[in-house]
C-alpha cells in the first residue's frame, strides 16, 4: 500500500481502487481500524458491521480482478444512519423499541450504494427516530463533536456527520426532515445535502415525517457529496413519491463557477444568529460576489413561520408513523394483562421523552376539534411558504442563509428546554416544507473555534446550480484550523 | 336464493318504520394486494402472503395497484356514481390486525360518490353516498375461553395474509325500510359486483361483508331515531334476521319508556340476538389526515370511459335480456329464477343455450336450480353441452329425473350429456318400446283405461306412473302423457 | 392568554397514543407542549384562507404499480423477529373489545 487512505476523498479512494493501486479490502481494514480505535470517545457508530464490510470489499476486489468496473464508489467506505433499513443488520433508529430488530429487506439507497461499489462500515447514531438536533436523544448515548468532545455534533444525523468529520469514512448517508443533515454538517464542519423531495427514494428510510423526510449525503467536500447523491438519486417504483425522469447531472458543471448567477441572501434567516455566524455569512456572500455572482439581500417573508408550521406538521405525521411500534410484529414488547396494556407498556418503555413529546404534540394537532386550528392551518402556512419561495426564485437562481444560528453547543445545554432546541432548525426547516434542495458548506470557524456552515437553497430540482455555487463557496472558504480530537 | 319469510316482523312493527343504511365491504378480484405485490388469495397458509409493505415494516411504502383502481371505478360506474379525483387518508387506531396501526382509506374525497342502485323488484332507487377504496385488515383467531370468541379468550393469533387486500366500501343512504329490502339491496349489489367483474361476491369467504345501521321511528315521522350499527353480517340470512331483531329491540325499548343508546352491536347467529360490543372506555378519534406516502388519484375522462366500455352488461340489462325470452314476466317464479340466474352470473349459459335452440323455460329452470346448487363446478359446464342437455330433455330423450342426474355428472366431470347418459344407461326409449309399454299397462288396467278414455283426466297420473314403473324410470313423463292422450283420441 | 393545552388534554392525547404518564410527566409535558403551541401562535394570527392546504410538496398524481405478483417474505424470517409466535401466526395477549 502506497499511503494511508484515511482522510482521502471518495473520488481519490475510488480512483486508487479502480486503478488497483490499493485494494478495497485494504481501505476497509484501515478505516475499520480507525473506527475501532477512536469511536469509543465519539460514539458515532451504534454498530460496526465488520463482516459485511469485508465481504463487500472482497466483492469489489473480485470484480476488479475480473476486469469489471464495480462503480463510481468502488471500495469507498460509507457510514449509514441507523434509520436506514439494512437486511440482517440490526436497524434501531437509536430506540429501545427497535433495539433488537433485524430487518428482512434493504433500503433502496443501500442497494444503490452497494451496486456502485461502496462498502458500508456500519450504522451511525442519531436522535431517536431522527427527532432532535443534537444526537443527545439517542437511547444509546450521545454522539460527541469530533472537534470538541464536550460539544454536540448536531442532529439528528449526528453520528454520520461526526463519523465523516472524524475521517472514519469519506462519505455517509443521513436523513433530513427539518435540517437533520445540514445542521450537523454545519456543526461538524463538513458538507451535507438535503435533496429535492422525491429525488432519492425513501423506501427503507424509517419514517419520521413522510412529507418532509429525504435521504441525503454527507462528505468532506462538495464534489464527493455530489457524487454520492448522483449514485443514490433516481426513480424507484417502490416509492410513490419518487420523481420520474432522468437524474440531473450534478458533476459536469460543478467547476464552472458562479459568473452571472443571481444569489439572494434571505434577510429573515439572519435575524438572531450569533455574531460570528453573521460575519461568516457576509464573508461568504462577498466571496461569491467576488467570483462574479450578483449577490443581493431579499425578503422571503413566510419563512419566519416555518418553525411553527413544521412543529405541527412533522409531529402529526410522526404520531401516525410511529403507531406501528406496538409490540405485536417486531421490536420491544412489554407484556401486560391484555392487548391494550401491552401497547401502553411497550410504547411507554420503548420510546424516549422527545419521541413521546412529539407523538403527543402530533396526536393533539390531529385530534378531533383541533385539526383545523393546528394541522390544517399549518398545511396552509406551508402553501404560503412555498408561494413565498416561488416569488423569490423569480428573481434569484439560489438563496443563501446560515445553516444554523450558532456553532456547536455544549452537551446538555438545551436538553431541558425543547423549544430552544427546536430553534436550532429555524434556518433549515423552510426548505423541507417546500420540498426544495439545500446544501450546507463549511465556512471557517466561529464561536469557540467551532465550524460554521453556510446554506445554499435552490428551487426543486435545482441541484446542479446549487452544487456549482457550493463548489465556488468551498473554493473561497477559510479552512478549519482546529484539530480533530484524535489528531 | 330462497330465504325464510319475515312477515311476522312486519306485523310486529305496525305503527313503526325501520330505517336502514348499509355499509358493504367488498374485496376486489385483483391478483395482488392494494399496495404491494403479495398474492390476493383466500385460504393460504397463515402469514405466507406478506411483505414489508403489507406487514407495515419500518421504512416500507405503499404503491397503488392500478387494477384495483380500475375495479373500483367499474363499481362506481355500475352504481351510477360520479367518478372523480380522490385522495387517500390515514385512519388511525390501534388494533393488532392492522400492521401499521392505521388504515389507508379514503375519507374526504372518495373515488366514487353520489350514485344509486335500483332494486330489481320494487324498482326503488337506493342512494349510494360513496364507494371508496381502502385496505383490508389481517385476521385474528381467539384461543381459549368461549369457543373462539373474543371474550374470555386467553390470547389471540394473527395472520396478515388478508392485510392489504383491496376493498371497496359501498355506503348507502339510510333509504332501506325493511329487512327484505336490505336483503334485496345486498343481493342486487352482489349481482352488480359479480357482473362487473370487480368481485367474486362470496359472502361465505368474507369477500362481501355487511355492516347495518338500524334505527326506528313512528310511521309518518320524518325524524331519524338513534341508530345502532350491527357489524360483520356475513350472509343474507343473518342480515335479514339481525335487522329484524334489532328493529324489534329498539321498538320494545322505546315502547317501554326507555331510550336507544347509539352503539355498535354484534349479531349472535346461534342465539338470534344482537349484543352490545364491549369496547374500550375512550371515545374513538381516528385523527384522519391525508396519507403523505401516496399521491392523488386523478382518473382521466378517457380512462374512466374506457373502463366503462369494458364493464359489460349489468344485472338489470341481463335480466331484461333474459326476460325478453319469455312473455310478460316482471314478477312471479320465473322472474325470481331470472334474478337468481343473473345474480349468480349464469345468464350467459341460459342465453347461449336458447340461442342454440334450447327451450327457454327449461334452460332457465335447470340453471336456477341444478346449476345454481353446484356453483363450485360451474366452470366445467360449457354453454354448448348445457344446450344439448336441455334439447335432449325437451325431445324426450331424457326424463326430467334423468336430465337432472346427467346435469349433475356433467358439472362434476365436464363430459358431454350424450357421454354421461350413455355411461348411465339412459338410452332414450324408442317410440315402439314406449307404445309396447303403454299396451301392456292398458291390458293390465282395462277398467281404469275405460274411465280415462271417457275423459277422467285425473287418471293421467296413474297411467304415467305405471308406464314409468315399467320403464324403470327411463320414460319421460311428458312424452308418456302426450302418448296417452293421443291414444284416447 | 388561555392555556393552549390542558393537563386533561395531555392525558387524553397520551391515551390515544398508547402512552402512560406519571403525574410528574403529565405536568412536565403539559408545560412543554403549551410552550411549543404558544410559539405556534404566530401562525394563528395569519390570514391563511387564500392558501389551500399542502399535504405534499410534489405535484404528482396517478402513481401506480401493475397488478403483478412479487415474492413474499420467508415466514420464518419474519416470525423470528416477532415477540411471540405460534403455528405460523403472531401471538398477542387477549384483546378486550372488537376493532372500532
Ligand atoms: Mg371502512
Ligand atoms: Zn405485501
Amino acid at each position: 500500500m502506497t499511503a494511508s487512505t484515511i482522510g482521502m476523498s471518495a473520488f481519490e479512494i475510488a480512483t486508487l481502487v479502480r486503478s488497483k493501486q490499493v485494494s478495497a479490502a485494504e481501505v476497509t481494514h484501515e478505516h475499520l481500524a480507525l473506527v475501532k480505535a477512536r469511536d469509543g470517545d465519539l460514539n458515532s457508530f451504534l454498530q460496526i458491521s465488520e463482516e459485511a464490510a469485508l465481504a463487500s470489499a472482497k466483492a469489489v476486489d473480485e470484480m476488479i480482478a475480473k476486469g469489471e468496473d464495480p462503480g463510481a464508489l468502488a471500495g469507498v467506505p460509507i457510514a449509514l444512519k441507523d434509520n436506514l433499513v439494512t437486511r440482517g443488520i440490526s436497524t434501531t433508529c437509536a430506540s429501545q423499541i427497535l433495539k433488537a430488530w433485524k430487518p428482512p429487506y434493504d433500503a433502496t439507497v443501500i442497494l444503490k450504494a452497494r451496486a456502485a461499489g461502496a462498502v458500508a462500515l456500519g450504522k451511525t447514531n442519531l436522535d431517536e427516530f431522527a427527532m432532535g438536533s443534537s444526537t443527545e436523544n439517542s437511547s444509546f448515548g450521545p454522539t460527541r463533536n469530533p472537534y470538541d468532545l464536550g460539544r454536540v455534533p448536531g442532529g439528528s444525523s449526528g453520528g454520520s456527520a461526526a463519523a465523516v468529520a472524524a475521517k472514519f469514512a469519506p462519505i455517509a448517508l443521513g436523513s433530513d426532515t427539518g435540517g437533520s443533515i445540514r445542521q450537523p454538517a454545519a456543526l461538524c464542519g463538513i458538507v451535507g445535502v438535503k435533496p429535492t423531495y422525491g429525488l432519492v427514494s425513501r423506501y427503507g428510510l424509517i419514517a419520521f415525517a413522510s412529507s418532509l423526510d429525504q435521504i441525503g449525503p454527507f462528505a468532506r467536500n462538495v464534489k464527493d457529496a455530489a457524487l454520492l447523491l448522483q449514485v443514490i438519486a433516481g426513480h424507484d417504483r417502490m416509492d410513490s413519491t419518487s420523481l420520474g425522469g432522468p437524474v440531473p447531472d450534478l458533476l459536469s458543471d460543478i467547476e464552472n463557477g458562479v459568473e452571472g448567477l443571481r444569489i439572494g441572501v434571505i434577510e429573515e434567516l439572519i435575524d438572531g444568529v450569533s455574531p460570528m455566524v453573521g460575519t461568516a455569512l457576509d464573508s461568504a456572500a462577498n466571496s461569491l460576489s467576488a467570483q462574479g455572482a450578483q449577490v443581493e439581500h431579499l425578503s422571503v417573508p413566510a419563512v419566519k413561520y416555518g418553525l411553527s408550521a413544521y412543529y405541527l406538521i412533522a409531529p402529526a405525521e410522526a404520531s401516525s408513523n410511529l403507531a406501528r411500534y406496538d409490540g405485536v410484529r417486531y421490536g420491544l414488547r412489554v407484556e401486560g394483562q391484555d392487548m391494550n396494556e401491552t401497547y401502553v407498556a411497550s410504547r411507554t418503555k420503548g420510546f424516549g421523552p422527545e419521541v413521546k413529546r412529539r407523538i403527543m404534540l402530533g396526536t393533539f394537532a390531529l385530534s378531533s376539534g383541533y385539526y383545523d386550528a393546528y394541522y390544517g392551518r399549518a398545511q396552509r402556512v406551508r402553501t404560503m411558504i412555498i408561494d413565498s419561495f416561488r416569488k423569490a426564485y423569480e428573481s434569484f437562481d439560489v438563496l443563501l442563509s446560515p445553516t444554523s444560528p450558532t456553532t456547536a453547543f455544549e452537551l446538555g445545554a438545551k436538553a431541558a428546554d425543547p423549544l430552544s432546541m427546536y430553534l436550532s432548525d429555524v434556518c433549515t426547516i423552510p426548505t423541507n416544507l417546500a420540498g426544495h434542495p439545500a446544501i450546507s458548506v463549511p465556512y471557517g470557524e466561529g464561536e469557540n473555534e467551532m465550524p460554521i456552515g453556510v446554506q445554499i437553497l435552490a428551487p426543486a430540482l435545482g441541484e446542479a446550480n446549487m452544487f456549482k455555487v457550493a463548489r465556488a463557496l468551498e473554493r473561497g472558504a477559510p479552512l478549519i484550523a482546529k484539530k480533530l480530537f484524535w489528531e | 336464493m330462497v330465504e325464510d319469510s319475515l312477515s311476522s316482523n312486519a306485523e310486529f312493527l305496525s305503527g313503526w318504520e325501520m330505517v336502514v343504511g348499509l355499509e358493504v365491504h367488498c374485496e376486489l378480484k385483483t391478483r395482488t394486494k392494494l399496495f404491494c405485490g403479495c398474492m390476493n388469495a383466500f385460504g393460504q397458509e397463515p402469514n405466507t402472503s406478506i411483505c414489508p409493505v403489507c406487514l407495515g415494516l419500518p421504512g416500507s411504502l405503499p404503491v397503488i395497484n392500478e387494477h384495483a383502481v380500475e375495479l373500483a371505478i367499474r363499481i362506481g360506474l355500475a352504481l351510477n356514481c360520479r367518478v372523480d379525483e380522490s385522495i387517500f387518508h390515514r385512519k388511525n387506531y390501534f388494533y393488532p390486525d392492522m400492521p401499521k396501526d392505521y388504515q389507508i382509506s379514503q375519507y374526504e374525497k372518495a373515488i366514487n360518490e353520489n350514485g344509486y342502485l335500483e332494486l330489481p323488484l320494487s324498482k326503488k332507487r337506493v342512494r349510494i353516498e360513496r364507494a371508496h377504496i381502502e385496505e383490508d385488515t389481517g385476521k385474528t383467531t381467539h384461543v381459549g375461553g368461549d369457543g373462539g370468541r373474543i371474550h374470555g379468550a386467553v390470547h389471540s393469533l394473527v395472520d396478515y395474509n388478508r392485510a392489504g387486500i383491496p376493498l371497496v366500501e359501498i355506503v348507502s343512504a339510510p333509504d332501506l325500510r325493511s329487512a327484505e329490502e336490505a336483503r334485496e339491496y345486498v343481493s342486487e349489489l352482489r349481482s352488480i359486483l359479480v357482473a362487473s367483474g370487480a368481485s367474486d361476491g362470496k359472502m361465505e369467504e368474507g369477500s362481501l361483508r355487511v355492516d347495518a345501521n338500524v334505527s326506528v321511528r313512528r310511521s309518518g315521522s320524518r325524524e331519524f331515531g338513534t341508530r345502532c350499527e350491527i357489524k360483520n353480517l356475513n350472509s343474507l340470512r343473518s342480515l335479514g334476521r339481525a335487522i329484524a331483531y334489532e328493529a324489534e329491540r329498539q321498538v320494545e325499548l322505546i315502547e317501554s319508556g326507555q331510550v336507544v343508546v347509539q352503539q355498535t352491536r354484534h349479531w349472535n347467529e346461534d342465539q338470534g340476538v344482537t349484543t352490545a360490543m364491549r369496547s374500550k372506555e375512550e371515545a374513538y378519534d381516528y385523527r384522519y389526515f391525508p396519507e403523505p406516502d401516496l399521491v392523488p388519484l386523478c382518473p382521466s375522462k378517457e380512462w374512466v370511459s374506457e373502463i366503462g366500455s369494458r364493464i359489460g352488461l349489468l344485472p338489470a340489462d341481463r335480466r331484461k335480456r333474459l326476460t325478453s325470452l319469455f312473455e310478460g314476466v316482471e314478477s312471479g317464479s320465473t322472474f325470481d329464477q331470472i334474478v337468481t340466474v343473473v345474480g349468480l352470473g349464469l345468464d350467459e349459459l341460459v342465453v347461449g343455450a336458447v340461442e342454440g335452440g334450447a327451450d327457454p323455460r327449461l334452460a332457465l329452470a335447470r340453471a336456477a336450480n341444478e346449476v345454481a346448487a353446484n356453483m363450485v363446478n360451474q366452470a366445467n359446464l360449457s354453454v354448448e353441452a348445457f344446450g344439448e342437455l336441455i334439447k335432449m330433455e325437451s325431445a324426450g330423450q331424457l326424463s326430467a329425473t334423468q336430465a337432472k342426474t346427467v346435469l349433475g355428472k356433467m358439472l362434476e366431470s365436464g363430459y358431454r350429456p350424450q357421454e354421461v347418459a350413455a355411461s348411465l344407461g339412459f338410452e332414450a326409449l324408442d317410440t315402439a318400446v314406449l307404445e309396447a309399454l303403454i299396451d301392456q299397462v292398458i291390458s293390465t288396467s282395462p277398467k281404469e283405461w275405460e274411465r280415462f278414455s271417457s275423459g277422467e283426466d285425473q287418471l293421467t297420473g296413474f297411467f304415467v306412473g305405471q308406464v314409468m314403473k315399467l320403464s324403470k324410470g327411463r320414460a319421460d313423463g311428458k312424452v308418456v302423457t302426450a302418448a296417452l292422450h293421443s291414444r284416447r283420441a | 392568554m388561555p392555556e393552549s393545552i390542558s393537563r386533561k388534554e395531555v392525558k387524553h392525547v397520551a391515551s390515544l397514543a398508547k402512552l402512560a404518564l406519571s403525574d410528574e410527566e403529565e405536568l412536565m409535558y403539559t408545560d412543554q407542549l403549551a410552550a411549543i403551541l404558544d410559539h405556534a401562535r404566530d401562525i394563528m394570527a395569519l390570514d391563511t384562507a387564500k392558501f389551500a392546504p399542502t399535504a405534499h410538496p410534489l405535484e404528482l398524481n396517478n402513481v401506480f404499480r401493475s397488478d403483478v405478483e412479487k415474492a413474499s417474505l420467508d415466514r420464518d424470517e419474519v416470525l423470528s423477529q416477532a415477540p411471540a409466535s405460534q403455528d405460523g401466526r403472531f401471538v398477542v395477549p387477549r384483546i378486550l373489545g372488537e376493532a372500532p
